[in-house]
């Protein structure tokens, strides 16, 4: 019985998203179409004891299909008897089954894509939409990866499966005119799963690394369905090549390694090489943006053989390109970093407190930690030490914490 | 389905009324550019929030604020009624109503109207649009 839950947990795993978007495609309705593909699976762990079927994937589909037009009746019949009352509410309105599967199921994906990343609807609930329907995540899972009630986000997805039903949220590829636009909020949505997944911070660090897989998979989905699309070739290299750095960024007694002394013969090779294909592929399309060129920066550091050998140079023209691209505090900060790197730590801080000098970056730790780094390799200990206390008072991550308590204890020791 | 535009925008004193004669003329148009799609139902520009009554019962007594429900910088100038065929269309419409005087930006709120079923809503509503 075990063996045959993990083996119905494996398909709902593997082929969810691609089932729900045809049931989704099928009856414009998240609630039905899921209950549909729920009801399915729970069948499956009774029909299947007596054997598995040639193709579960297909046997789901089938069961689910069916069970979505007994429901759709149900809907109806409900309906005409609810007709004596005034109001309808639009929910329960036309739910008519679209029997035309012409259209292929990978286009009912990349349809299911753009509705849950729909830039009508705020930013947390695209995510946990995309993760609930196309990832196949389950609330709770959802819920322990961002460190949320469970009934927050249960009520989160509710209210945007309602506001989907009930404004219309188109059901489509959206056209051309409006593509770049909407193609973007879908990439920043799997930018943003991949980021709170790798972000060695709290939480169950299983159902983080379940979160950057998840960003891996639908990214390399779009990319699929979407070919040649430099910023989505560019999205899954830059994940792919830092998620090849896991295993080493954080050691055993859960202290966060500095990128020159992680083990870069752990680093992930399968990994690297795909996300170094990507980029260059991505490049060579000449239609660069900052995705693509955050991957090639960790490309760069995927490159060096060791430490030392980093290309900084390269990297800070990276990083300039990027301040113009896509100008934020924390890609000039790390512009700086890479300029103190190339040219020597004074350059750096030089440029540093340039950008701290209107005083915007006061509140922001990693301002005083990259202050603090440079000023400790300048033997500048007093002024380190108070920028790593600086810092430290700025940040409650415990992983970020120990690191920085670990440079303070080391200048303490070396006076 | 039909979606209301609800317009914001800042009521200013000092719009001349060469300004006005612009912002309704672009109005016009964009009205006419409905009307020649098929979906318009209905757009009225109102007074401005000075004049505004607000209304509550309380037991068995009417009670009435001079103003606006809410003061806020930006009031309710007009609306739209527009038949879309989804939020992405209504979208659409919405960016090209005009909003601003004098720079100052205003706001388009998207609202699905609720139908209720019995009559056609819809089609009343286009005798109100010719008047």
């Amino acid at each position: 019985m075990d063996d045959l839950r993990s083996t119905v947990e494996a398909v709902f795993r593997r082929e969810s998203g691609r089932i729900i978007a045809g049931l989704i495609g099928m009856s414009r309705s998240f609630d039905l179409a899921e209950e549909a593909m729920q009801d399915a699976f729970t069948a499956a762990l009774i029909h299947w004891q007596d054997g598995l079927p040639d193709n579960p994937s297909a046997w789901i589909t089938a069961a689910a299909q069916r069970k979505l037009v007994d429901y759709v009746r149900r809907e109806q019949t409900r309906r005409t008897k609810a007709d004596q009352l005034r109001y309808e509410t639009t929910s329960t309105k036309n739910i008519e089954l679209d029997h035309d599967m012409t259209s292929s199921r990978e286009d009912e994906r990349l349809k299911l894509i753009f509705t849950c990343c729909h830039p009508a609807l705020n930013k947390e609930a695209q995510v946990a939409l995309t993760l609930r329907t196309l990832g196949g995540l389950t609330t709770p899972e959802i819920a322990r990866a961002f460190l949320i009630p469970e009934t927050t986000l249960a009520q989160r997805l509710v209210r945007a499966k309602r506001k989907i039903q009930e404004a219309r949220i188109p059901y489509q590829v959206p056209p051309k005119d409006a593509l770049p636009q909407r193609l973007g909020a879908v990439q920043a949505v799997l930018y943003l799963i991949f980021n709170e997944g790798y972000t060695a911070s709290m939480g169950d660090s299983l159902v983080r690394r379940e979160l950057c897989a998840e960003a891996i998979g639908l990214a390399r989905t779009l990319c699929e369905l979407m070919p040649n699309v430099p910023e989505s070739m560019g999205l899954l290299a830059l994940m792919l090549l830092h998620d090849s750095r896991r295993d080493t960024r954080v050691a055993g007694n859960g202290e966060l390694v500095p990128l020159e002394e992680q083990d870069r013969m752990r680093w992930n090779a399968v990994q690297i090489k795909e996300g170094l294909r990507l980029v260059e592929a991505a490049l060579r399309l000449r239609n660069v943006g900052a995705y693509q060129l955050q991957a090639a920066i960790a490309a760069v550091h995927a490159g060096a053989k060791t430490a030392a050998d980093t290309d900084w140079k390269q990297i800070a023209a990276l990083y300039q390109e990027l301040v113009k691209a896509h100008p934020s505090a924390t890609v000039a900060l790390n512009h700086a970093v890479a300029v103190a790197m190339s040219e020597g730590p004074a350059e750096g801080l030089f440029l540093l407190d340039g950008l701290g000098a209107c005083g915007a970056l006061d509140d922001y730790y990693l301002y005083h930690a990259a202050r603090a780094d440079l000023l400790r390799r300048m033997q500048r200990k007093t002024e380190a030490t108070a920028a790593y206390q600086r810092a430290l008072a700025l940040t409650a991550n415990a992983v970020e914490r120990r690191y920085l308590r670990r440079r303070i204890d080391e200048l303490a020791n070396s006076c | 389905m039909r979606y209301m535009l609800l317009i914001y925008s800042r009521e200013n004193e000092s719009v001349t009324p060469g300004e006005m004669a612009e912002v309704a003329a672009a109005h016009r148009a964009l009205m006419e550019e409905a009307g020649r799609r098929g979906i318009f139902r209905a757009a009225d520009p109102l007074q401005p929030a000075s004049t505004a009554t607000t209304v509550r019962v309380q037991g068995r007594d009417v009670l009435l604020t001079d103003g606006p429900f809410a003061e806020t910088k930006e009031q309710l100038a007009g609306y739209y009624i527009l038949d879309c065929e989804d939020l992405d269309e209504a979208i659409e419409w919405a960016a090209k109503i005009p909003t601003s005087c004098q720079g100052a930006p205003g706001y388009v709120e998207i609202r699905p109207i609720r139908e209720m079923s019995g009559h056609s809503p819809a089609n009343a509503d286009v005798h109100a649009v010719n008047g």
